[in-house]
């Protein structure tokens, strides 16, 4: 056995003293304008659009067939136009005004779910069941039911949205809770929490997460369904929505007005997250270091 | 019982059997065991692992009911978790996120409306400080390293100023040299204030340095081997090693044997 044999050298021990900092310059040093200008990430977004602008303009040019795809600048000037003169902005204000409707009874019925699916087991049970039950099912599928039961209004649209943000926000806001770190239930319960106040000031917040991914799907959802409703069934509560407004203007073959709406849900959808959620996720998760 | 409130132990736990169940079976961690805890003492849970002796603080926390015997906590009988038993958990992760460090020792005193937000306040930089972080009382728990927020939950559990402070090996994850810096810290705020103190640690050295009192628990299931005094702060390096073998002779001397028998003759 050679190994048993093998005696590592003797070494003599070592001291030395650290260089004073003067004798290798940088030791820290500020990032260039440009460097940090490239870290925002608006910035970087902003870049990606008007890349994703300049193509656009490039292919509906080359292809020059304004009915089958009109030009980034036909469409923006459709857009600017409806939203000044037309009447693109009173139908978007409808739409949005019916979504917050379905969205928050929707978020409130999740919250409602939720809260009795974490504090009884029979809770839980019925929310794994209704989720896998009503989940599949696409909104759009119930609208001829709703508008036998609401009738055709604002009613069936509200239900209907109801239906698709209520199982993605409940799935979420549920997992999310499961995930709390049991060290911080104990912590909860030590301070005599229990009940509404501990789902209230433990559970939520440390499941904020899962309840924010929730409420991004749900707020997608919620939009999806919107549109495709008022596409279905037209004009509701007497002026129409954004949906039956893409509709009408397909009928008449004023393309650049068509993508001037869908134009106008992206631009909705991109404040809303880039604004609203990013806002959201700025002064909670991200400052409670829940994410990076 | 004597009627003098020194005399009449602060918590008494007589004869406690805790059963846990995990998926397949049923575990029985501590039996029939015994002991009380009096105003001011330093009282350490000490054990192998598999002793029950976390099992057995998480039942004085009120997590678990005694399946035999009962936890008498100034003379009432322990049923669920409350803030006059405040807990310091080994987990980092025991802050809450979302808090800063002053809004994390005041939260407890505030939720239930047991204090004013002034007074709350007050009392919450006045035990951080005690633990020297008042520099950092606005910063979240997630910019602070492992020592720190430890020291917050030293902070936030003695803030709340509980009849017994439980602490269920709140340095075992801490790095050896930080680990002996807040034992020496724990013993001074000790000193300032004479808060009676619950702590289990798997620790032998950790036990004679931090204690006043040792339970040694012996393992599957937990039953309570001796109680001994511990030695003084500051007492010379022989009577703690002596005190230390001895310890050690009492856990481990049969332990060895039936696990290891081929080893004998070693």
């Amino acid at each position: 056995m050679s190994a048993a044999t093998v005696v590592p050298p003797h070494r003599p021990e070592i001291v030395r003293e650290p260089v004073a900092a003067g004798a290798f310059g940088i030791v820290q040093k500020p990032l260039s304008a440009s460097e940090r200008i490239l870290n925002i990430g608006a910035v970087r977004k902003l870049a990606l659009i008007v890349v994703l602008a300049v193509a656009w303009e490039l292919y509906a040019r080359q292809l020059h067939n304004p009915l089958l795809f009109p030009t980034f600048s036909a469409t923006v000037q459709a857009f600017v136009h409806g939203m000044l003169g037309g009447d693109l902005f009173v139908k978007a204000m409808t739409s949005v005004k019916v979504l917050l409707k379905g969205y928050a009874a929707g978020i409130v019925c999740a919250a409602v779910l939720t809260v009795v699916a974490i504090s009884t087991r029979i809770g839980t049970d019925l929310l794994e069941l209704l989720t896998s039950m009503f989940n599949p099912l696409p909104a759009i599928a119930l609208l001829p039911l709703a508008l036998i039961w609401f009738g055709l209004g604002e009613g069936s649209i509200v239900f209907v949205i109801i239906h698709s943000v209520l199982w993605a926000v409940s799935l979420n806001t549920h997992s999310g809770f499961l995930a709390v770190s049991n060290t911080l239930r104990m912590v909860g319960r030590n301070y005599g929490l229990r009940g509404l106040p501990y789902v209230a000031r433990i559970l939520i917040p440390a499941a904020f997460p899962s309840i924010l991914t929730g409420l991004k799907i749900g707020w997608a959802f919620a939009w999806r369904t919107l549109i495709a409703a008022e596409l279905v069934f037209g004009v509701s509560s007497g002026s129409g929505g954004l949906g039956w407004y893409i509709y009408e203007n397909k009928n008449q073959l004023e393309i650049p007005s068509v993508f001037a709406g869908l134009f106008t849900v992206i631009v909705i959808g991109l404040i809303v997250e880039n604004v609203v959620f990013r806002t959201l996720e700025a002064r909670t998760v991200r400052k409670w270091g829940l994410q990076n | 019982m004597t009627s003098s409130d020194a005399a009449r132990p602060l918590l008494a736990v007589s004869g406690v059997t805790l059963q846990y169940k995990t998926r397949d079976r049923l575990v029985t961690a501590t039996y029939r065991v015994d002991f009380d805890v009096y105003p001011g003492d330093r009282f350490i849970l000490l054990g192998p692992s598999g002793c029950g002796k976390s099992t057995l603080l998480k039942a004085v926390g009120g997590y678990l009911q005694p399946v035999e015997g009962e936890i008498r906590l100034k003379g009432d009988v322990v049923r669920r978790p409350g803030p006059d038993r405040m807990m310091v958990f080994q987990e980092f992760d025991q802050l809450l996120p979302w808090r800063t460090v002053k809004e994390n020792v005041m939260f407890p005193l505030r939720s239930g409306g047991r204090m004013a937000r002034r007074e709350a306040e007050e009392k919450a930089l006045h035990y951080i400080a005690k633990v020297n972080l008042t520099r950092f009382a606005d910063s979240y728990p997630h910019t602070l390293s492992g020592g720190m927020k430890q020291r917050v939950a030293i902070a936030r559990g003695m803030a709340m100023e509980p009849a017994i402070l439980l602490m269920d090996e709140p340095f075992a994850a801490l790095d050896a040299l930080t680990r002996r810096r807040m034992q020496d810290e724990l013993l001074a705020l000790w000193e300032g204030t004479r808060f009676t103190v619950l702590f289990v640690t798997h620790s032998i050295p950790e036990a004679i340095r931090v204690g006043s009192r040792i339970l040694l628990l012996s393992p599957h299931p937990g039953q309570v081997k001796a109680e001994l005094d511990s030695l003084a702060p500051g007492a010379d390096g022989v009577a703690v090693g002596a005190l230390e073998k001895r310890i050690h002779a009492m856990l481990f001397a049969d332990a060895v044997e039936p696990a290891t028998p081929h080893e004998e003759h070693g």
